[in-house]
C-alpha cells in the first residue's frame, strides 16, 4: 500500500526540500571581525563559511593589536538579509571572536584595496600604460625597459577598472590584497 | 598555592579540581603518561570502553543523566578519529563533553608520525571549541577554560589535544580560579521589554501553545520547575520535542505529547492551529517544522534561546528572547503574576475543547496481535512494568526510538537519553553505560533496534567488566525498520539493503560475554520476560522478536505541513469519517 499517493520512484518528497520563506534579495555586506590571534582562528572562520555554505567575496586578515594578540578579519560576503544575520550570529558565538561589526549596516564606511599589476610592453602601449596609471594615481614601484609594476589603492571597483584598462596594454599578473574597511568618523 | 608538576599530573589535577569523578576512555601510545597518573590515584574512576565512539556516547549519557560535563580520554590518531561521531552527536544535541586526546610530540607534528592525525583540524567543525596545547605552562588553564566553554551558554563538546612531550614536561599548575573565562560569558538574562511583550501575548492569546525542547533540560532542574509552574498556572497546553521530554511530566494535565514528524496528532495540530507559539529552548528543527512555508501559519512566535544563531535561523520570530531558559522563565512568571495572572479564559476553553476533540482520534492506537508481539505493545508493557521505578531510558535511532518517545512516559528531566540531532545509530548502548555509571542502583533500559544495537555491541565487554546492570531491550524486527518504512512509503516498496540476513543469536551473544540473554516472541510471555529482565542483577540482552513490517505512525510525510498528518491504519478510517482536519 502506498498511503501517501506518491508516484513510485518519485524523488520530490524529501524532508530536506524545506525552503524558509525569507526574502530572496541578495545583499553584499562588509563585516569586520575582531578575533584573538591564536592558532587556527582563521581556519575556524573560513570553515564556518564553507561548512554552512556562505559566500566569501574577499577576506583580509592581519594582527592589529600586537600586545593584546588581536587580529582584524575583514570579510566581504553576499546573501539574503536572513543569511547575513545568520553569518553574524554564527561568527559572534565563536569563542575567539570578540566583536562582529556589519560595516554595511552600521552606516558609512571606507573600503580600500591595494593591488600590484605587472604590465609588459614597449612603444606606444608602454607610454599609454604610464599615462593611465597617472590618471588612476597608480605608482610605478618597479620598472624595467619592458615592464612596470604598478601599485594602486582604492575601492575594489577602481582596482577592477584599472586592471581592465591595463589588460590590452600588456597586463600579465595581478596581486590584490582584498578589502580593508573602517567605519567613517561621526 | 601553585606548584610545578608534569603535564600528565596536571591533567589529573585539573580534572579533580573540576569535580570530575569518572572518565571514559581508552589508552594508547600518546596518552600513556596520563594513564600512568590515573593508575597512581583513586579520586577519579576510569571506565575502559571497547571503542572510542563508545567512550563519547557513554560520557554523553553520563552528562545527560547528571547535568555535569562528561569526560573522555583517548589517544592520538585513530583514538581521536573514532571519537568524532560521538563528538558530532554531542554538538548537535548540545551536550557538555570534554574530550582529552593524546597527540604525537610537538616536534613530530606534521611529519606523518605513527598515529598522527590533525585532531584539532578534524574536530574544528564538530566541537564548540578546541585547543592544541603546545606548552605545559598553558595546559591546566586550557583544561579549565575547556570545562567553562563546554558548560557555559549553549553546552557542547570541546576537545583539548595534548602532545606527548607536553605531558612529560613540567610547569607550574594554574588553579581553576585563575582560568581565563572572561572572553566567553553568554548573556543569561532576557530583554525585559521582550519579556513584557511575551507576557502580554500570554494574557490575550486565544490558542496558545508551549513548544519546549532540550534547552529546558540543559538549563537545569530549576528551568523544568519554572516551566511546570508557568504551564500549570496559565493552563496553556504544552508539547515538546524529542530532546525535551521529561521537562514537563507526561502525567501533567496540560501535556499534549511529543510533536514533530512522529509526534502526536493533537500536538501537531495544536502547533498548526495556535495563535501564540512559545518556543522554550527548541530550535525549529526540520523534523519539527515539516514544510516551513506552511508551518503554523497563523501564530505569533516567541523564541527563548541562549544561542543567538538559533533565533531567526529557519523560522521568523516575532518575540526573540536571548537568554537562559530558567532566568527568562522566572522573569516571565514573576511579571505574569505581578500583572494579575491574566489569561484569555474563554479562548482557552474553546482551544481545549478543540484539543480534546483531536485527542479522540487516539493516534497511538494500534491493532494488537495475538500471534506476534507488536513493538508498540512491547513498549506499552515495558512502560507499565517499569513506571514509578527509578528509571532511565536510552534509545538507539530508528522506529523503536520514536515508539519509545510515544509510548513511554517521562515524569522528570534528565531521564531520557536519545540521539536527536545527529541520529546516531549505536548511541544508546554506550549511553546506557554512562547513565548506569552515574546512577549505579537505578534501572537503566536501552530501547534498541537490533541493527542499531549491533553498531556498538562491543560495549558488552564494558558492561560486564564494570558489573553495570544495563538492560538492552532490543525490538528485533530483523529489518532496518525506519529505512524499510521509508522505502515502502516513498521508494515504491523496493527494499534496498534494509534487512539483515545474518543476525546473531542474541541469547548466545549475551552468554558469550558472560551476561544474561532473554528471548521472547510470544505476547503471552512478554510480561514475565520483562520482569525477569528487570529482576536480574546484571546486564541483560533482551531479544524481543516483534512484528517485522510494522510502520511507525503518526507520521508527517516529509515535505508536508503539520496538518497533512498520516495516521496508522488502525485509526485512519475513523479520523476521515470524523471529518477532522485533512488527512492522508
Amino acid at each position: 500500500m502506498n498511503a501517501l499517493n506518491i508516484k513510485k520512484g518519485s524523488t520530490k518528497h524529501s524532508a530536506y526540500n524545506l525552503r524558509p520563506s525569507f526574502s530572496e534579495t541578495i545583499e553584499t555586506h562588509t563585516l569586520a571581525v575582531l578575533v584573538d590571534n591564536e592558532a587556527g582562528v582563521l581556519a575556524r572562520v573560513i570553515g564556518l563559511f564553507s561548512g554552512r555554505g556562505y559566500n566569501i567575496e574577499s577576506l583580509t586578515v592581519a594582527e592589529v593589536d600586537h600586545a593584546g594578540h588581536k587580529s582584524r578579519i575583514t570579510i566581504v560576503t553576499t546573501g539574503t538579509p536572513q543569511v547575513i544575520e545568520q553569518i553574524k550570529a554564527q561568527l559572534g558565538r565563536m569563542i575567539p571572536v570578540h566583536d562582529v561589526h556589519d560595516l554595511t549596516a552600521e552606516g558609512r564606511s571606507v573600503e580600500r584595496e591595494l593591488a600590484l599589476l605587472r604590465v609588459e610592453g614597449t612603444g606606444e602601449k608602454r607610454v599609454e600604460a604610464l599615462r593611465l596609471a597617472d590618471i588612476f594615481r597608480a605608482q610605478a614601484v618597479d620598472s624595467t625597459l619592458e615592464s612596470f609594476v604598478f601599485q594602486i589603492t582604492g575601492t575594489p571597483e577602481k582596482v577592477d577598472a584599472f586592471a581592465e584598462l591595463m589588460r590590452p596594454l600588456g597586463l600579465v599578473e595581478i596581486a590584490r590584497t582584498g578589502v580593508a574597511a573602517l567605519s567613517r568618523g561621526l | 598555592m601553585t606548584k610545578a608538576m608534569t603535564g600528565a599530573k596536571m591533567v589529573v589535577q585539573a580534572l579533580r579540581d573540576q569535580g570530575v569523578d569518572v572518565v571514559f576512555g581508552y589508552p594508547g601510545g600518546a596518552v600513556l603518561p596520563i594513564y600512568d597518573e590515573i593508575f597512581q590515584q583513586n579520586a577519579i574512576r576510569h571506565i575502559l570502553v571497547r571503542h572510542e565512539q563508545g567512550a563519547v556516547h557513554a560520557a554523553e549519557g553520563y552528562a545527560r543523566a547528571t547535568g555535569k560535563p562528561g569526560v573522555v580520554l583517548v589517544t592520538s590518531g585513530p583514538g581521536a578519529t573514532n571519537a568524532v561521531t560521538g563528538i558530532t552527536d554531542a554538538l548537535m544535541d548540545s551536550i557538555p563533553i570534554v574530550v582529552l586526546t593524546g597527540q604525537v610530540p610537538t616536534f613530530m607534528i606534521g611529519s606523518d608520525a605513527f598515529q598522527e592525525a590533525d585532531t584539532v583540524g578534524i574536530t574544528r567543525p564538530c566541537t564548540k571549541h578546541n585547543w592544541l596545547v603546545k606548552d605545559t605552562a598553558n595546559l591546566s588553564a586550557t583544561i579549565h577554560e575547556a570545562f567553562h566553554v563546554a558548560t557555559a551558554g549553549r553546552p557542547g563538546p570541546v576537545l583539548v589535544d595534548i602532545p606527548k612531550d607536553v605531558q612529560f614536561a613540567s610547569a607550574e599548575y594554574q588553579p581553576k580560579a585563575k582560568a581565563k573565562t572572561a572572553r566567553y560569558q553568554p548573556r543569561v538574562k532576557g530583554d525585559p521589554e521582550m519579556i513584557e511583550r511575551l507576557v502580554e501575548a500570554i494574557e490575550t492569546a486565544e490558542r496558545p501553545v508551549f513548544y519546549t525542547g532540550g534547552g529546558v533540560i540543559n538549563s537545569g532542574p530549576a528551568a523544568s520547575q519554572l516551566l511546570r509552574e508557568l504551564v500549570d498556572a496559565t493552563g496553556i497546553p504544552i508539547t515538546s520535542t524529542l530532546m525535551g521530554l521529561g521537562a514537563y511530566p507526561a502525567s501533567g494535565r496540560n501535556w499534549l505529547g511529543m510533536l514533530g514528524m512522529h509526534g502526536l496528532y493533537e500536538a501537531n495540530l495544536s502547533m498548526h492551529g495556535c495563535d501564540l507559539m512559545v518556543n522554550v529552548g527548541a530550535r525549529f528543527d526540520d523534523r519539527i517544522t515539516g514544510r516551513i512555508d506552511a508551518f503554523s501559519p497563523r501564530s505569533r512566535k516567541a523564541h527563548i534561546d541562549i544561542d543567538p544563531s538559533s533565533i531567526n535561523k529557519v523560522v521568523h520570530t516575532d518575540m526573540p528572547i536571548l537568554g537562559d531558559v530558567a532566568h527568562v522563565l522566572e522573569d516571565v512568571l514573576n511579571l505574569w503574576k505581578a500583572r494579575g495572572r491574566k489569561v484569555n479564559r474563554e479562548g482557552l476553553q474553546r482551544w481545549w475543547a478543540q484539543i480534546e476533540d483531536w485527542k479522540k482520534t487516539d493516534c497511538l492506537k494500534f491493532k494488537p496481535s495475538e500471534g506476534s508481539i507488536k513493538p508498540q505493545h512491547a513498549l506499552a508493557r515495558l512502560e507499565a512494568l517499569t513506571k514509578g521505578r527509578d528509571r532511565y531510558i536510552c534509545t538507539e535511532v530508528g522506529q523503536h526510538q520514536m515508539w519509545a518517545a510515544q509510548y513511554l512516559g517521562f515524569e522528570d528531566p534528565n531521564r531520557w537519553m536519545t540521539s536527536g540531532g545527529l541520529g546516531t545509530m549505536g548511541y544508546g548502548f554506550p549511553a546506557s553505560i554512562g547513565v548506569q555509571v552515574a546512577h549505579p542502583s537505578a534501572l537503566v533500559v536501552n530501547v534498541a533496534g537490533e541493527a542499531s544495537w549491533l553498531m556498538n555491541m562491543q560495549e558488552m565487554g564494558t558492561a560486564v567488566q564494570y558489573r553495570l546492570p544495563v538492560k538492552q531491550f532490543i525490538l528485533n524486527n530483523e529489518r532496518l525498520g525506519m529505512v524499510r518504512q521509508w522505502q515502502e512509503l516513498l521508494h515504491g516498496e523496493r527494499y534496498s539493503h534494509s534487512w539483515s540476513e545474518a543476525l546473531p543469536d542474541f541469547v548466545k551473544l549475551a552468554e558469550a560475554f558472560g551476561a544474561k540473554g532473554i528471548k521472547c516472541d510470544d505476547p503471552a510471555d512478554l510480561d514475565d520476560a520483562i520482569m525477569e529482565m528487570i529482576d536480574h542483577d546484571g546486564p541483560v540482552i533482551f531479544d524481543c522478536l516483534v512484528e517485522k513490517h510494522e510502520n511507525c505512525f503518526p507520521m508527517i510525510p516529509s515535505g508536508e505541513p503539520h496538518n497533512k498528518m498520516l495516521l496508522g491504519e488502525a485509526s485512519t478510517k475513523d479520523a476521515i469519517k470524523a471529518g477532522g482536519a485533512v488527512l492522508v
